[in-house]
């Protein structure tokens, strides 16, 4: 037999790749648009039907694909007969809705958008249902609560749907945590996050200390998102969606999760004392709530939400129930009340099409003026009541015989009294819509004329509603083989004797059946003046409650963050400064340090004076930072030392980056301090000076004892490895030159494109500094009087235009022997900076900018494609990514000299390192440009040649004369 | 040696970050500076201290100081560099916007 497993996953991506399609398609027409919605929902239905043979003789379709095995997740689907019940519900619903949606929205709303977030939610609600791992279950849980949110949302320039959307966001989304929690613990107790094991292992679940508390977070999940007391609220106000959302989530999808949730953990959790307490309960209060409210509703949408509310309590309460016969009611009644509630949801949504109004108090009358569509409500609406011979009144007798006989609160009467008030209540409502609604005498004052509307939108509810009358007719035939399966499935195997069928004789449950009906029919004629005792009784507003207690969280929230994130950005560093040292100190009392293995390296004199000077230096930065062009070259003289101390221990490529990184960043500052106040005032009091200075020790001494305590021990590394490969591997003797362009090349490939970004977004600050408010500012800046007047010396610009040679030379060469000696790509395009940064320095900005022919955006550009460049070509020698070759090569009359892969990689460290730092300069001095800084164009503010000629020229004019 | 180079890291750490405690965008610049040096110091030195031993190959020599630290400090001082210069760009652009080169936002009033 062929397996058809592997379209399981298929079929639950199917809508998600299929969402794509709507947004394009509405481009092609309403048609296209709702065709190509329709397309993937088929194919899936197709899919479910090829493996449905499978299911139907008993069998589970499973397929895995380990996703993060680590964690226990996994992309496990698994089908049996409660997942293709709802599957089917889910697939053959979308498709009614879909056919319907296209005919109710009207041409001014965005239907590609709509069928977009109507197949995401789709395929989140297939997903659920099929998963076999309850953490991917978690997965398509939280995307159904957020497509919904964009669905009941969906008109979002009413106030109703963006507040009722927020709600059910609210509602569902926070369950949806619970349900996260609990999850964690059922995998937990169960081990293993796989649905076809936890099934397995009732029993100990079941005896875990951990079973409450999981089972209580679990269903706070299942009950907001099934809409269950004191959830309930979210769903009425959901209301506010265009009635096809309302249709899908609110009889086969959405609130059914919940349901199906509990029918899906049946057993692994039901069967005890607690969840029968629990359950029954509030699935009975919801029952009973939301009929009761339901039959003082005006508006025809917010009485069927409260009929679905009461009908998933009534669910719930039969989940609750524990007993097998109760579970195979539930499943049966799961199917019924989607017939019916779909259809009377779309029939709704027709008044209120034609009408323009959902207001039952504005209607009446309409069987004469639309007659198909009361006549298709109207079977529904009796369905719901119960009334024979439709499906929703087997479904119920059988509700009501499980009722009578469970014991609750002290015998069976309770739950039989309850129960039966309910049923009342439930036929009060449903003939209070269909009276109400379609009978009494025609008026003349609807907002709209109404008839009936096109085919298109009565084909759904009426196939709907042929089925609440086929299934009520013949039930045996049509649901009872579904039903078999899918509670076989809820039920974990066995089923008890029972067969579905329309007559089930002179029992209990039919005494309160008439009771129901006969109490219901005198309800609803006594409507009138219930409504007025109803409506002057007070009672507690769930939209008001829910808004007050949002606006405290709000407020609350509010107050934690201003009292976290005051603005004050030194604070938080000081709090974390503080809060790293406790954690080293904490980590070091752990202790396990082992003795000290190295013996310390002795201090000769040069080196201590270097260290005097570093600590003076320092010391001498924190004390005069007031005066800031002092600290600033101060800064450069701890930054020197530390070259020094580089030189001294072996690693001079870090002390030639050190010298040429130093001169270029104080060069930038020297910059920024142009526009910056030349002092910082002392306007710390001294208390928070010794609080910072405390924090600051504190850090300090951490870090140099961490420091000391590696230092003296030895440590096992891997750079033996780069040692004894740079030359067989990387053909170059400097090894730290080697790590950079060849071992570790993918790290300084990814840092030059860094640092040419550093580059880039500098120019774009400035841009954007320069052109927005601030540009006025910078035109009227005051620069102080006391500057030079020889801004250009002439010895100055003599030497720099003479250095400039032999500095680019000094760079070349140190780029050149990189590979082999301390230099290369980094230090090269340092040099190379610094050499021209003197001629801007010294002959002026617009001078040198004159002479500059390449752009340094260019340079940046370049210098990355280069390296990226000369990484692919390793590709065409059939090489990873930034493999490097290298060979030596004779060319007379040279010596014989290495041509290394590595060193066009180095060229293009070199262009991107020359053209960021270039740039950020260029960026900054920009700024003075801006501001009104004059510029030289002349090279020389005082040129003697000029000076001369004009001698010449006065002279020979005097002589003239 | 080796607590002379932790001395040093220590009284880097400490006096930039004072630096960087203070509330003016400028000693804040110094003091990130200052880590840095602190960091990069920290960094190399986990390499542990070697005297005379660049690792450059040669013949003859097989003792070498520890190459990786060094490679990893050499970028890291090259990108702290581009980190200050960004930084110094945002505190002018924010400096001039905002007329005084504070750090932190001005105390907040009370809500609404």
């Amino acid at each position: 037999m062929v397996s058809f497993s592997g379209l399981l996953p298929v079929m639950v991506l199917l809508p998600f790749i299929g969402a794509l399609m709507p947004g394009l398609m509405i481009r092609a027409g309403r048609n296209a648009c709702a065709t190509f919605t329709a397309i993937p929902t088929i194919l899936a239905l197709v899919f479910l039907g090829s493996m449905a043979p499978d299911v139907w003789n008993g069998g589970t379709v499973m397929f895995r694909f380990d996703w993060l095995p680590g964690l226990g997740l996994g992309w496990n689907f698994m089908l049996d007969g409660l997942g293709l019940l709802f599957a089917g519900m889910i697939l053959g619903v979308g498709l009614l809705v879909i056919l319907y949606a296209r005919f109710y929205l009207s041409p001014d709303d965005p239907m590609g958008q709509f069928f977009t977030f109507l197949l995401l939610f789709q395929g989140a609600m297939l997903g659920i249902v099929v998963s076999d791992n309850i953490l991917l279950l978690l997965v398509f849980w939280e995307l159904t609560s957020l497509s919904s949110f964009l669905l009941i949302g969906y008109w979002k320039h009413l106030p109703e749907g963006r507040q009722g959307a927020r709600m059910a966001l609210t509602v569902t989304g926070g369950g949806g945590l619970a349900m996260i929690a609990g999850m964690l613990m059922l995998g937990q107790i169960a081990g293993s996050y796989d649905l076809s094991v936890i099934l397995q292992h009732g029993d100990e679940i079941r005896a875990s200390d951990m079973y409450l508390p999981a089972l209580i977070l679990i269903l706070i999940g299942a009950f907001t998102k099934s809409a269950q007391f004191p959830f309930h609220f979210w769903l009425p106000h959901a209301m506010a969606a265009p009635t096809p959302v309302s249709a899908y989530l609110h009889s086969a999808t959405m609130v059914k999760a919940g349901i199906f949730l509990m029918a899906r953990m049946w057993p692994a959790l039901a069967g005890t004392p607690e969840w029968f307490w629990i359950v029954t309960t509030v699935g009975l209060v919801t029952m009973v709530l939301g009929a009761v409210i339901a039959l003082f509703k005006d508006d025809l949408k917010a009485l069927l939400a409260y009929s679905t509310v009461s009908h998933l309590g009534l669910l719930t309460m039969l989940l609750g129930y524990g007993t097998k016969m109760a579970a195979v009611v539930a499943v049966f009644h799961i199917l019924n009340h989607l017939t019916f509630k779909a259809a009377l949801f779309m029939s709704a949504g027709i008044v209120d099409h034609e009408t323009h109004t959902r207001d039952i108090k504005r209607l009446g009358g309409l069987a004469k003026l639309m007659p198909i569509t009361a006549l298709v409500a109207v079977t529904a609406a009796l369905s719901m009541a119960g009334i024979p011979p439709l499906n929703g009144f087997i479904s119920k007798e059988m509700m009501l015989e499980e009722a009578a006989h469970t014991y609750w609160f002290g015998g069976d009467w309770p739950i039989i009294a309850l129960a039966t008030f309910g049923a009342l209540m439930s036929v009060a409502y449903s003939l209070r819509f269909i009276a109400h609604t379609f009978f009494g005498p025609v008026r003349d004052d609807y907002p709209s004329h109404p008839h009936d509307p096109p085919a298109g939108m009565l084909i759904s509810p009426g196939l709907l509603t042929l089925a609440v009358v086929a299934i009520g007719l013949a039930p045996g035939l049509l649901a009872e083989p579904l039903v078999r399966v899918a509670a076989a499935a809820v039920t974990g195997g066995e089923l008890p004797d029972f067969h579905l069928k329309l007559w089930h004789g002179v029992t209990p449950a039919l005494y309160m059946s008439a009771v129901a009906v006969a109490g219901g029919l005198l309800a609803m004629l006594a409507h009138r003046p219930l409504d007025r005792a109803w409506i002057a009784a007070p009672r507690p507003e769930a939209k008001a409650i829910f808004d007050r207690v949002m606006a405290a969280v709000a407020r609350a929230s509010q107050v934690v963050t201003d009292a976290m994130h005051n603005g004050a950005i030194s604070r938080y560093l000081g709090i974390f400064t503080l809060a790293t040292v406790l954690l080293g100190w904490a980590a070091w009392q752990g202790g396990g340090l082992p003795a000290p293995t190295r013996e310390m390296l002795p201090v000769p004199p040069l080196v201590g004076v270097g260290f005097v000077l570093l600590l003076v230096a320092t010391a001498s930065v924190v004390a005069m930072h007031h005066t800031r062009f002092r600290a600033l070259i101060l800064v450069s003289v701890v930054g020197l030392m530390v070259a020094f101390g580089f030189v001294y221990l072996s690693a001079p490529d870090l002390a030639m980056t050190q010298i040429t990184v130093d001169t270029v960043t104080t060069l930038l500052l020297l910059i920024a301090l142009h526009f910056l106040p030349k002092e910082t005032p002392a306007e710390s009091p001294a208390l928070l000076r010794l609080r910072d200075g405390a924090i600051a020790l504190a850090a300090g001494a951490g870090v140099a004892f961490l420091a000391y305590t590696f230092l003296v021990r030895d440590v096992s590394t891997i750079s033996d490895y780069h040692l004894a490969n740079s030359y067989i591997g990387g053909g170059g003797d400097n090894v730290v030159n080697v790590i950079l362009v060849d071992f570790r090349g993918y790290d300084t490939y990814g840092e030059i494109i860094v640092l040419g970004i550093a580059g880039i977004i500098m120019f774009a600050l400035m841009e954007g500094l320069l052109t927005g408010s601030s540009s006025r500012k910078l035109r009227n800046w005051h620069f102080p009087e006391d500057v030079s007047r020889d801004r250009h010396p002439l010895m100055m610009v003599v030497v720099t235009r003479m250095m400039m040679p032999i500095a680019a030379l000094v760079g070349v060469y140190i780029f050149l022997r990189g590979h082999n000696m301390p230099g290369g790509g980094f230090v090269a395009g340092l040099v190379f900076s610094i050499a021209l940064l003197m001629q801007y320095m010294a002959s002026g900005f617009g001078w040198t900018m004159a002479r500059k022919t390449i752009e340094y955006h260019a340079m940046i550009g370049f210098g990355v494609v280069i390296a990226g460049l000369t990484g692919m070509g390793a590709w065409l020698a059939g090489q990873p990514f930034l493999t490097s070759a290298f060979g030596y090569f004779q060319v007379w009359p040279f010596e014989k000299f290495e041509l290394a892969t590595a060193s066009l990689f180095d060229l293009g460290v070199f262009l991107t390192v020359l053209g960021a730092v270039m740039l950020m300069l260029y960026s900054l001095s920009r700024l003075a440009r801006y501001a009104g800084e004059t510029v030289n164009v002349e090279p020389m503010d005082y040129d003697p040649s000029a000076r001369i000629a004009d001698a010449r020229a006065e002279d020979e004019k005097g002589l003239e004369r | 040696m080796e607590l002379i180079v932790a001395v040093s890291i220590g009284a880097l750490t400490a006096a930039g970050i004072y630096l960087m405690l203070r509330l003016r965008v400028f000693p804040v610049i110094m003091g990130l500076t200052l880590l840095s040096y602190a960091t990069n110091v920290f960094l190399f030195a986990s390499g542990r201290l070697a005297v005379g031993a660049p690792p450059v190959l040669m013949d003859g020599v097989d003792s070498y100081s520890d190459p990786l630290p060094q490679a990893l400090v050499l970028t890291a001082i090259v990108i702290s560099f581009g980190m200050t210069a960004v930084l110094v760009l945002v505190a002018l652009g924010a400096t001039v916007e905002a007329g005084s080169d504070k750090v932190n936002a001005p105390r907040k009033e009370a809500a609404k």
